[in-house]
């Protein structure tokens, strides 16, 4: 199948999650999840703030535990994993963060090199400098390098944030609101740099956001969530051509208003 | 007695006591893990090397002022008292005494503790909240080799120096003032002084600086590691970590003279 000018292999399942639960004290998070992420297709999860959408992102890398449930990243049992095979299957698994997070004692370079050096210690200063440049220019900021992140507006520390992701060459993308706090032509811009992600590093991702142009842009899918379940899956015109209850608010707010 | 909106049903007083209790295990589960994560390679030499350079390098200043002047200011409360019996001469090894067995390393714990355990606890508090340990996690990095191994050997491995350090400037601080007032020569004044140490006081100072510094790296990386509530939290952490440690090294103190004292 190919969509977005990518191809998705729908016999390929990178993730599987079933019958997904979590809750925090009397709060229930997550009410039962299904979801599948093919190899090339990009899902994005529409939903209001505290839906449990981040949530639902870290019980699949692995920072969360689900109370019940399965997750299964590329073949293996997220929760069963020993702290070893965690880190190697993390490896093939890039976040995103909401707020980045970047380390904001080092440089953008030292930012990029830090998980290259930790994991691949057999790299020289020259692959190590050539990787980072690589990744610096897919992402479109190679005059940052030697900045630190205070220097930097929000927009670039999302795609610096992406690109410390990329250098592990992970075949798996988390995004957590990656346009969450942006200007629409940032937006806009980060929405294109996602799909160029996907398109040069073959990567299948899943989205979290709350934006509409977002999720039109780059998914393959979409899935809306609200307390804690999915109330619809499919492409974004399935999903938005019967606009009712939260779909049409949804819809209003960011087409509309 | 009972509260409501997701938090436990137990009187205020019993989950107050539980929750001492979970600490005081999450504390015991936290050292057990850095003995665990400690002596397994990669060895983070780089970031060690950094950490010895921000808790030593960085305190040397504060402790050689504290020294000094710890060391005078003891040296002219004890002659009036000394000089009474006519016995000004023993100045050097009275100061010299008290100077290794207990001051040199309770001010360099107390230093470091305000001075390193606050900044610990905040690095790593502020790193937790913007979700930078997250990052460490989800790059396939150990953060907590990383950031707390570090942090506490170079503790441990510092505050030993710096207590030797701070001896020796506080006897310098002493030799000034007996030399002001008597005239003495400095190889006789450190003659004296140290002709009454003994190998098991020089134990018992290097026992407890080892102690307090491991003290005071794990109270602050704990309360940095699991900060929480913001910018808020970053300051608790930052606060407690400098309260626990100084509350943890008077504890081990007493503990530790009492021992010492014993096999004396």
């Amino acid at each position: 199948m190919k969509t977005n000018g990518h191809q998705i292999d729908m016999n390929e399942t990178v993730i599987s999650i079933r019958n997904l639960y979590k809750s925090f004290g009397q709060k229930h998070v997550l009410q039962g999840i299904d979801l599948d992420l093919h190899k090339g297709e990009n899902v994005v999860v529409l939903g209001r703030s505290g839906t449990g959408k981040s949530v639902l992102i870290k019980i699949i890398i692995g920072l969360l535990k689900p109370d019940a449930g399965t997750v299964n990243v590329l073949g293996e049992e997220v929760d069963q994993l020993k702290d070893a095979a965690l880190r190697a299957l993390r490896l093939k698994v890039g976040f995103s963060f909401q707020s980045s997070a970047l380390y904001d004692s080092m440089t953008v370079g030292e930012n990029l090199a830090f998980p290259l050096k930790r994991n691949q210690r057999d790299m020289t200063k020259d692959q190590i400098r050539k990787t980072i440049d690589i990744v610096l220019e897919a992402i479109g900021l190679p005059e940052t390098i030697n900045q630190m992140p205070s220097e930097l507006s929000g927009g670039q520390k999302k795609r610096i944030g992406i690109g410390r992701t990329l250098i592990l060459r992970p075949e798996i993308m988390l995004y957590d609101e990656p346009t969450a706090g942006l200007d629409p032509i940032t937006s806009m811009e980060l929405n294109k740099l996602i799909i160029a992600v996907q398109e040069r590093f073959n990567t299948s991702s899943i989205i979290i956001t709350h934006d509409l142009t977002c999720a039109k842009e780059v998914g393959d899918r979409v899935a809306v969530m609200d307390e804690g379940k999915f109330i619809r899956q499919g492409s974004f015109e399935e999903v938005f051509n019967e606009k009712e209850g939260l779909i049409k608010s949804f819809y209003d707010y960011n087409f509309i208003q | 007695m009972n509260s409501t909106n997701g938090k436990s049903d137990k009187p205020v007083i019993t989950a107050k006591i539980d929750g001492f209790f979970l600490q005081f295990y999450d504390i015991a589960v936290f050292i057990a893990r850095f003995f665990r994560e400690a002596f397994r390679p990669p060895i983070e030499w780089g970031e060690f090397v950094r950490q010895c350079y921000q808790v030593g390098y960085k305190s040397l200043a504060l402790v050689t002022v504290t020294g000094f002047i710890t060391g005078v200011v003891f040296t002219e409360q004890s002659r009036p008292t000394l000089s009474e019996f006519g016995v000004t001469a023993w100045l050097p090894s009275l100061v010299a005494i008290a100077v290794v067995r207990a001051l040199a390393p309770l001010i360099a714990a107390l230093i470091c503790a305000g001075k390193v355990g606050s900044s610990i606890g905040a690095e790593l508090g502020s790193m937790k909240v913007t979700e930078q340990i997250d990052a460490m996690e989800v790059s396939a990095i150990n953060p907590f080799r990383y950031l707390v191994v570090t942090r506490v050997i170079a503790m441990t491995v510092c505050l030993p120096l710096l207590m030797f350090y701070n001896a020796l400037i506080g006897c310098l601080g002493s030799y000034f003032d007996v030399h002001a007032h008597e005239q003495t020569s400095l190889v006789s004044f450190f003659d004296n002084a140290f002709a009454q140490i003994t190998f098991l006081d020089y134990t018992t100072a290097l026992t407890k600086a080892i102690l307090y510094g491991f003290t005071i790296g794990i109270v602050s990386c704990y309360q940095g590691f699991n900060a929480s509530q913001g910018t808020t939290g970053v300051g608790k952490a930052a606060n407690v970590s400098v309260i626990v440690s100084m509350f943890l090294i008077f504890i081990e103190e007493v503990i530790i003279v009492h021992v010492f004292n014993s096999i004396r």
